[in-house]
């Protein structure tokens, strides 16, 4: 049975980790490579590096990353964040990325998600989207810009879209639970899961371990994606599969 | 003539090889990334991995005449590794092309196709973690030396080998929308559906025991 994947998320900028990291016995805490390593070695599934540099400069750097990720790693890893074009995503993908998360590029243009996975193959195209609440229904919009930017569009019309246009996976980040710890946006990431058929990473707003498992049962995600709990030592990976395993829930153990 | 244990990762231009060739210098071998058919032609042992669509990838493959070079090393004896869709392309047809075209030729040194796995109430494409059941003929294999039944393994793919694979060369299976091959063997030629590469310590026995079995052939051909 295909296991459902826990997935440790990296905020790189100018090729540092720049989310708290507080990890014991870490040579260096901002080295994302080397962290990523760490989550390798306790099971991680994958890694998403999510990099929010902003200059040309700094994207250089991000390329050198996913080289040195490329030679470091055992699993896959996706790279998020700042491709504007085919053209910058291949550049990361021959760099070594097996992923590529496009986000407002995609928005956009939805023809950059067709024209990468012509090019790379679906397997390689991760549409991230980033939604909130509308109100108190259950209505999620898109937005862009880590939360700054409203585009008006339904969460759950654009996963589908999304899908249709050629993305291999979606990314789904609740921005109103990013960061709370009070858990998955269940809600949404249900009525995603259940709009595409293509499938879906949890994200945003885990706390406990319960989270984890309440992100695939009751959120039917097919991946669960954290940060913060994992950088700070509040769960290991193996401590989360374990926890997923006695809930009945498949996960790869054999690490 | 073999040169010197040295396995070739074929470069095709649809993606990117840097981990297969890391994950074989990991498992001890020497491996070189290159488009040259004179060095598939001269390598001691030959991956053909990939990711991206059966038809680009055919379309270069026989511009380039990578496909005789490819022919020939397998005809030939050489140990031969397929990876993903470099499994694919070794059977006769792939169903990945484009519309108006029903399928697209492949190597064909294998009977059988390559059909879309069918997203019904499961997710497509198959991608994560998935486990491997070994077949008689898996058991014996000596890729999978070493290798528990069972074991978790990386997939990325929305096409796998159709039903018209004939079950002796069959070395392992995965039950996902259809139940699959997932690893075949014959002779010289290996194939797997899954990603050694990015498959952790299961994967990394696996590139240890191709090259085992590419330097076995150096030491008695």
């Amino acid at each position: 049975m295909l296991t459902k994947r826990v997935i440790p998320c990296l905020d790189v900028k100018n090729g540092r980790v720049v989310k708290g990291v507080n990890f014991v016995g870490l040579v260096d805490a901002g080295d994302p490579v080397e962290l990523a390593r760490r989550y390798d070695a306790e099971g991680a599934d994958e890694v998403v590096f999510l990099d929010i540099t902003a200059t040309s400069d700094e994207r250089a750097t991000t390329i050198g990353l996913a080289s040195h990720a490329a030679e470091e790693l055992r699993i896959p890893y996706a790279v998020g964040g700042g491709f504007r074009d085919v053209v910058s995503c291949r550049r990361m993908i021959a760099a070594g990325a097996d992923k590529v998360c496009l986000n407002s590029a995609a928005v956009r243009d939805p023809s950059i998600l067709a024209r990468a996975s012509a090019a790379f193959g679906s397997q390689a195209v991760v549409c991230a989207i980033d939604a909130k609440r509308v109100g108190r229904q259950d209505r999620w919009e898109v937005y862009l810009a880590g939360g700054r930017e409203a585009t008006g569009a339904d969460a759950v019309a654009w996963a589908q879209k999304a899908a249709r246009r050629g993305a291999g996976e979606i990314l789904l980040t609740s921005m109103d639970r990013d960061g709370t710890k009070d858990g998955f946006d269940l809600a949404l990431t249900r009525a995603v899961a259940r709009a595409v058929p293509i499938p879906v990473i949890a994200s945003g707003g885990v706390g406990t371990l319960e989270h984890f498992a309440e992100g695939i049962c009751e959120g039917e995600a097919d991946a669960v994606l954290a940060a913060s709990v994992f950088h700070f030592g509040t769960f290991t990976i193996r401590q989360v599969k374990e926890y997923l395993a006695s809930q009945g829930i498949p996960v790869r153990l054999d690490f | 003539m073999a040169d010197g244990g040295r396995i070739v990762v074929v470069d095709y231009h649809k993606g990117n090889l840097l981990s297969v060739a890391r994950g074989l210098a990991e498992a001890g071998a020497t491996a070189e990334v290159t488009d040259d058919t004179a060095r598939i032609r001269a390598a001691a042992g030959v991956v053909l991995p990939g990711v991206g669509s059966f038809e680009d990838a055919m379309g270069y493959v026989r511009a380039s005449g990578q496909d005789e070079a490819l022919l020939d090393v397998m005809r030939a004896g050489v140990p031969f590794l397929g990876i993903c869709l470099g499994l694919h392309l070794i059977f006769e047809r792939g169903s990945e092309c484009s519309p108006g075209t029903e399928w697209v030729r492949g190597l064909g040194l294998l009977p059988g196709s390559v059909t879309r796995l069918d997203a019904g109430r499961l997710k497509v494409p198959h991608v994560g973690w998935d486990q491997i059941h070994l077949t008689e003929h898996g058991r014996a294999c000596p890729l999978f030396e070493g290798v528990p039944e069972g074991a978790n393994v990386y997939f990325t793919h929305s096409f796998a080998l159709a039903g018209d694979v004939g079950a002796a060369v069959v070395t392992a299976r995965t039950h996902y929308a259809r139940s699959f091959a997932s690893a075949v063997w014959e002779d010289n030629v290996y194939g797997v559906q899954f990603h050694p590469e990015k498959s952790s310590a299961a994967g990394l026995k696996i590139l240890s025991n191709f090259a085992g079995i590419v330097r076995e052939r150096e030491v008695r051909p």
